[in-house]
C-alpha cells in the first residue's frame, strides 16, 4: 500500500489544470483592471481547458489511481476529459458575445462553467461512489447557479429553482442508494463493490437491487431519462442558451460516464439491470421524440430531443457493456459536438436587450435566405442529431443500434430506428421553416462574433470529420473502455 | 479511380459553386452544366471500357475505410448498374438545361443540391459495401427533399416531408436488416464486414431470409414505388420542379428496382423465390391501378406521375419472373422509363412554362399551333406506350416474354396494362394536341426554342436507338443476369443454412 499522501501528480494533471484555471479566473475577475472586459476570462478558460485536453492526450495509455484508489485516471477518464474539455471550451467561446448582448456579463459565469467542468471530470474519473457524488454536487451546484444567471428574468429564476429543487431531491436518492450499497457490501469503492457482488449469491441481495435502483434514479435525473426528465424543458428554456448547451452535453455525458463506471462494477448482475435499462431506453426515446413533435419553441424542442438521445444511448447499454460502452462513448463525443453546435446557432439568433426568450419555431421562417450561413450550419447540426449520413450522427447511431442488434436485441433495434424516423419529423420541421417558409414580422437580427464563429466552425469540422472519417475516434472509444471490461 | 472520379466529380463541382458569386447566375449555370456534362463524358469511358463478356464487377476499387468495424470503400460496376449509372449522368445535365428558365430563385443553392444529388445517386449504384450503400441511399434524400420543398409547387412542403418520411421509414428497417446480416456473417465466419462480395456468399436459413428480405423489400418497394406504398409518388412528382420530377422518375425510382436486383435477389434467393408470387400480384395491381388512375387525371403531370406506378409495375414483373428474358427486359425497361417518362416530364414542364397550367382541359389543338412540340410529344408518348420500333416496346416485350414463362395469367393481365397505357396516354395526347383550339391564349404560345430542342434531342436519339437496335444495351446486361439467375437457383436450393440466432449474455 502506498503512503497516504503519495500523489501521482502527473496523473492528476488534467484535473489540476482545470482547478487552477478556475481559481485563477476567480482572482482575475476580482482584479479591478482586467483589460478587455470579461472576454479575457473566457480566453483564460479556453486555454486552461485546451491544456487539460492536450495533457489528456499525452497521458493516454497510462493507468493510475490517486487518493488511495478514489480517483481513477485511466483511458476512460481521459476520453471523457477530451469530451468535457472540448464541449466546455466551445460553450465558453459561444458565451462571450452572448452574455454581453443579453446584458449579463459577469465574471462568475466563466468561473462557474470551469467548476462545472471540473465536477464532470471528477465524475468520469471516480473510482468510488462518494467521489461520484462529490463530482455530481460540484457540477450540479455550479449549474444550478448558471441556470438562473439571467437573474432578473422570471423564467431564469424558475429554471434555476426547478433545477435546484428537483436536483437536490435526485441527489438525495443517489446518496441513499450509496448507503444501501454500502450496507449490502460494506464498501463504497467500485472495485471492491464489483468483487463483493461477484461472490455467489451476493447479487440476489435485495439491498443491492434497491441501491442500484436508487442510483439509477439519480443518474436518470442528471442524464434526463424518462420518467426523470420533467425538469429538462423548463430548465433549458429559462437558462442562458449557452448553459443549456452545457447541461445538454457535459452534464449528460458526465452522468452517463459515472453510470458506466457503476455498471461496470455491477457486471455480475448485468442481466438484472439490462432488463431495467431496456425498458428505460424504450420509454425515454419514445416519450422524448413524441413530445418533441408538438413543441413550438426551439429550445424546448432541442430539450426533448436531448431526452430522446439518452434513450438511444440506453439502447446500446441495455444490450450489455461489452458492445454498448464503446458505442456510448463514441456517441457522446459526436452528440456533444452536434448539440453544442445546434444550441450555438440558436443562441446567436436570440434577441438581446433582456427581453424574454425568442426562438419560436416560426421565427426561423426564411432564415435560409437572410442568414444562409447560420441556416446551413443549423441544418447540418440538426441532420447530425437526426443521424443522417454523412454526418457523425449517422455513424454514432449506427454504432449504438448495432450494439443492441449484435446481442440479439432486434426488437429494441427496430424500436430505436423507428424512433429516429419520428425524430426526423421535428428536425425536418425546423429545416422546413428555415428554407421553405416566408418570414412573418420582423426578421431575427443575428451577428456572429468571431469567438462564436470559431466555435461553430470547430463543431462543423468535427461533425463532418467524425462522419466521414470515424475510425480514429472509434478506436479511441474502444480503447478507453477496454481496460474497464477486462 | 474512374468510378470514384465519376461519383465525386459532381461534389467537386458543388464545392466549386460554393466559391462563386451568387449574383452571377449565368456563370453558375455554365459551371454546373459543364461539370455534369463532363461527368457524363467520363462515364462514357465506362461504356467503352466495359468488358461485355464478363459477369462480375468491373472497375473495382477497394480501400479500407473504418477497418475497426469492417467498413470499406468498395465500389464497382456490373451489367446491372452500368446502364443506370449512364442514365443518371445522362439525365442530370438535361435537367439543368431544362431548369435554366424554370428555376430563377436561389439558383446557386439549387445547382449545388442537384450536383450533390447526382453524387448520391451514382454512389447508390456503385457501392459494394452495405454501409457505403446506406450512406449514399440516405444522404441523397436531403438534396431531393430540398429540391422539392424549396423550388416546388404550391403544396411543396407537404410533398417534400411526405417523400422523405416515407423513404426514411422504409430504409429504417433495412438498416436493422443490414446489421443483422453483418452479425450473422460475423458469427458464421468470424469476419465482421459490410462487404457485399462476402455477405452474398453467406448461406442463410429460409425463415431468417424471409424476415431480412421483407425488411430490404419494404425500403425498395417504397422507392419503386409498388402498390400500396406509392402514395408519396404523385405528391412528390407533381410538386417537384421539372428537373426534380425528371430525376425522381428517371433515376430515384430505379434505385428501388436496382435494390431488389442487387440485394434482395442474390442475398436472399430462397425468400425471393418464395415471395415472388406476392411481388407478382402487387406488380400487377400496380400496373392496372396505375393505369386506371392515370386515365382519369385532369392534370398532365399527375397523369405522368401515376403512369410511373404502372410502368414500374412492369419492371418488377420482369425482375421477379426470375428468368433471363424478364430480368434483361426489366433492366432495359428501367432505362426506357427514365427516358420516356423523363421526356414527358420535360415536355409537360415546357408546356407549363408557356401556359402556366397543366390541366388537360386548358389545352387543345396544339398540333396546329406548336407543330414541333406536338411532334416530339407524340414521339415520346409512343415511346411510353410501347410502340414497336421505339424503346418501350423492347423492354415490355422482353418482360412479357419472361412473365409468360413464369405465370401465364400474370402475362395476360399485364398485357391488358399495355392497352390501358395506350388508352390514358393517347387519350391525353388527343385532348391536348388535336381538336379545335378552344382557348385563344394558346395562339400566342411560342414553339420550342433551341435550348429546349437541345434538352430533348439526346432523349429522342436514345429512344430510337434502343428501339431499333437494342443489342448493345441488352448485351451488357446479359452475362450479369445469367450469373445472377445462376446464383439464385443454386442458393435457393442449398442446404446447411444459418439460422437467425439470438444468443443473450
Amino acid at each position: 500500500m502506498p503512503p497516504p499522501l503519495a500523489l501521482d501528480w502527473m496523473a492528476l494533471a488534467p484535473v489540476l489544470i482545470v482547478t487552477v484555471t478556475g481559481f485563477a479566473s476567480l482572482l482575475l475577475d476580482a482584479t479591478p483592471a482586467a483589460p478587455g472586459g470579461k472576454g479575457i476570462l473566457a480566453g483564460v478558460g479556453v486555454v486552461g481547458l485546451g491544456g487539460a485536453v492536450l495533457v489528456s492526450l499525452v497521458l493516454w495509455g497510462r493507468a493510475a489511481t490517486s487518493f488511495q484508489g478514489m480517483l481513477a485516471l485511466d483511458d476512460f477518464a481521459l476520453f471523457f476529459n477530451l469530451v468535457f474539455g472540448v464541449a466546455t471550451a466551445l460553450v465558453l467561446l459561444l458565451s462571450v458575445g452572448y452574455l454581453r448582448r443579453q446584458g449579463a456579463e459577469l465574471g462568475e459565469y466563466y468561473v462557474l462553467v470551469l467548476f462545472a467542468a471540473l465536477g464532470m471530470m471528477l465524475m468520469a474519473g471516480a473510482a468510488d461512489l462518494l467521489v461520484i457524488f462529490l463530482g455530481l454536487e460540484l457540477m450540479s451546484l455550479s449549474l444550478y447557479v448558471l441556470a438562473g444567471f439571467f437573474r432578473t428574468r422570471p423564467r431564469g429564476n424558475e429554471s434555476s429553482m426547478k433545477y435546484f429543487l428537483l436536483g437536490a431531491f435526485a441527489g438525495g436518492f443517489f446518496l441513499y442508494g450509496i448507503a444501501l450499497l454500502y450496507g449490502a457490501t460494506g464498501t463504497t469503492s467500485l472495485t471492491r463493490l464489483g468483487q463483493a457482488l461477484a461472490a455467489p449469491g451476493r447479487g440476489r441481495d435485495p439491498l443491492v437491487h434497491a441501491g442500484l435502483g436508487l442510483l439509477l434514479v439519480g443518474f436518470g435525473f442528471k442524464a434526463s431519462a424518462v420518467p426523470f426528465h420533467q425538469w429538462v424543458p423548463d430548465v433549458y428554456e429559462g437558462a442562458p442558451t449557452s448553459v443549456a448547451a452545457l447541461i445538454a452535453t457535459g452534464s449528460k455525458a458526465a452522468a452517463l460516464a459515472a453510470l458506466l463506471r457503476v455498471l461496470v462494477a455491477m457486471r455480475a448482475i448485468e442481466a438484472d439491470w439490462g432488463t431495467l435499462l431496456w425498458a428505460l431506453a424504450v420509454v425515454t426515446m419514445t416519450a422524448g421524440n413524441l413530445i418533441a413533435l408538438v413543441q413550438s419553441k426551439v429550445k424546448r424542442l432541442l430539450a426533448y430531443s436531448s431526452v430522446a438521445h439518452v434513450g438511444y444511448m440506453l439502447v446500446a447499454l441495455a444490450a450489455g457493456l461489452a458492445p454498448g460502452a464503446p458505442a456510448v462513448l463514441f456517441y457522446l463525443a459526436v452528440y456533444s459536438i452536434a448539440s453544442v453546435g445546434a444550441f450555438g446557432v440558436v443562441l446567436l439568433l436570440e434577441r438581446g436587450d433582456g427581453r424574454e426568450e425568442v426562438s419560436d419555431v416560426e421565427e426561423y421562417a426564411g432564415l435560409g435566405a437572410r442568414h444562409p450561413g447560420l441556416a446551413l450550419l443549423l441544418t447540418i447540426f440538426l441532420l447530425a442529431l437526426l443521424g443522417m449520413p454523412p454526418t457523425a450522427g449517422f455513424v454514432g447511431k449506427l454504432y449504438l443500434f448495432s450494439a443492441a442488434i449484435g446481442r440479439g436485441f432486434i426488437w429494441l433495434g427496430v424500436i430505436a430506428v423507428l424512433n429516429s424516423v419520428v425524430a426526423a419529423y421535428y428536425y425536418l420541421r425546423l429545416i422546413v421553416y428555415m428554407y421553405m417558409r416566408e418570414p412573418e414580422g420582423a426578421p431575427v437580427e443575428a451577428a456572429c462574433p468571431p469567438a462564436a464563429g470559431l466555435a461553430l466552425a470547430v463543431c462543423l469540422w468535427l461533425t463532418v470529420q467524425f462522419g466521414v472519417w470515424p475510425g480514429p475516434v472509434l478506436v479511441l472509444a474502444q480503447r478507453a473502455v477496454a481496460p474497464l471490461l477486462r | 479511380m474512374l468510378l470514384s472520379a465519376i461519383t465525386f466529380l459532381p461534389t467537386v463541382g458543388a464545392l466549386a459553386l460554393l466559391a462563386l458569386d451568387r449574383g452571377d447566375e449565368g456563370r453558375l449555370r455554365r459551371v454546373s452544366l459543364g461539370v455534369t456534362a463532363t461527368t457524363f463524358l467520363v462515364s462514357c469511358l465506362l461504356w467503352i471500357g466495359f468488358d461485355r463478356s464478363q459477369a462480375g464487377m468491373q472497375f473495382v476499387e477497394q480501400r479500407a475505410w473504418v477497418p475497426a468495424v469492417g467498413i470499406a470503400y468498395h465500389v464497382g460496376v456490373d451489367g446491372i448498374s452500368l446502364l443506370l449509372i449512364l442514365l443518371t449522368t445522362f439525365l442530370t445535365p438535361l435537367c439543368l438545361l431544362a431548369a435554366e428558365t424554370q428555376i430563377t430563385t436561389r439558383v446557386k443553392e439549387f445547382l449545388i443540391a442537384m450536383l450533390l444529388l447526382e453524387t448520391g445517386m451514382l454512389g447508390v449504384f456503385v457501392a459494394l459495401d452495405l454501409f457505403l450503400f446506406f450512406v449514399f441511399w440516405e444522404a441523397m434524400l436531403i438534396p431531393m427533399y430540398l429540391v422539392i420543398g424549396v423550388w416546388g409547387g404550391p403544396r411543396r412542403v407537404y410533398a417534400a416531408v411526405k417523400f422523405i418520411l416515407y423513404t426514411m421509414a422504409g430504409s429504417a428497417l433495412m438498416l436493422v436488416a443490414i446489421l443483422v446480416l453483418y452479425y450473422l456473417n460475423g458469427r458464421a465466419t468470424g469476419v465482421y464486414t459490410f462487404d457485399y462480395d462476402v455477405l452474398v456468399r453467406l448461406p442463410i436459413a429460409p425463415a431468417t431470409q424471409g424476415w431480412l428480405f421483407l425488411a430490404f423489400a419494404l425500403a425498395f418497394a417504397i422507392k419503386v414505388p409498388m402498390f400500396p406504398f406509392h402514395t408519396w409518388l404523385p405528391d412528390a412528382h407533381v410538386e417537384a420542379p421539372t428537373a426534380g420530377s425528371v430525376i425522381l422518375a428517371g433515376v430515384l425510382l430505379k434505385m428501388g428496382t436496382y435494390g431488389f436486383l442487387r440485394f434482395c435477389l442474390p442475398l436472399f434467393p430462397a425468400a425471393a423465390v418464395r415471395f415472388a408470387p406476392v411481388i407478382f400480384l402487387l406488380a400487377l395491381i400496380g400496373i392496372l391501378y396505375g393505369a386506371w388512375v392515370s386515365t382519369v387525371q385532369p392534370d398532365m403531370k399527375k397523369l405522368v406521375a401515376y403512369s410511373s406506378v404502372s410502368h414500374l409495375g412492369f419492371v418488377m414483373l420482369g425482375l421477379f419472373a426470375l428468368n433471363p428474358q424478364g430480368l434483361v427486359g426489366g433492366i432495359i425497361q428501367m432505362v426506357n422509363h427514365g427516358l420516356s417518362t423523363g421526356g414527358l416530364f420535360l415536355l409537360v414542364g415546357m408546356l407549363y412554362e408557356r401556359r402556366h397550367s397543366r390541366l388537360i382541359a386548358d389545352f387543345g389543338g396544339l398540333w396546329a399551333l406548336l407543330p414541333v412540340f406536338s411532334a416530339i410529344f407524340l414521339f415520346v408518348v409512343f415511346s411510353s406506350v410501347g410502340l414497336p420500333g421505339l424503346n418501350g416496346f423492347v423492354g415490355e416485350f422482353l418482360i412479357l416474354l419472361g412473365a409468360f414463362q413464369a405465370s401465364r395469367i400474370a402475362a395476360v393481365c399485364a398485357t391488358a396494362g399495355i392497352i390501358f397505357a395506350a388508352v390514358y396516354l393517347l387519350w391525353m395526347y388527343q385532348r391536348v394536341a388535336f381538336g379545335e383550339v378552344r382557348h385563344g391564349e394558346l395562339r400566342a404560345l411560342p414553339d420550342l426554342g433551341a435550348r429546349e430542342l437541345l434538352t430533348l434531342g439526346p432523349i429522342l436519339i436514345l429512344i430510337v436507338w434502343i428501339g431499333v437496335y437494342p443489342k448493345p444495351f441488352t448485351a451488357v446486361t446479359e452475362p450479369t443476369v445469367a450469373a445472377l439467375i445462376q446464383t439464385v437457383r443454386t442458393k435457393a436450393g442449398g442446404g446447411g443454412l444459418i439460422a437467425l440466432v439470438a444468443p443473450r449474455p
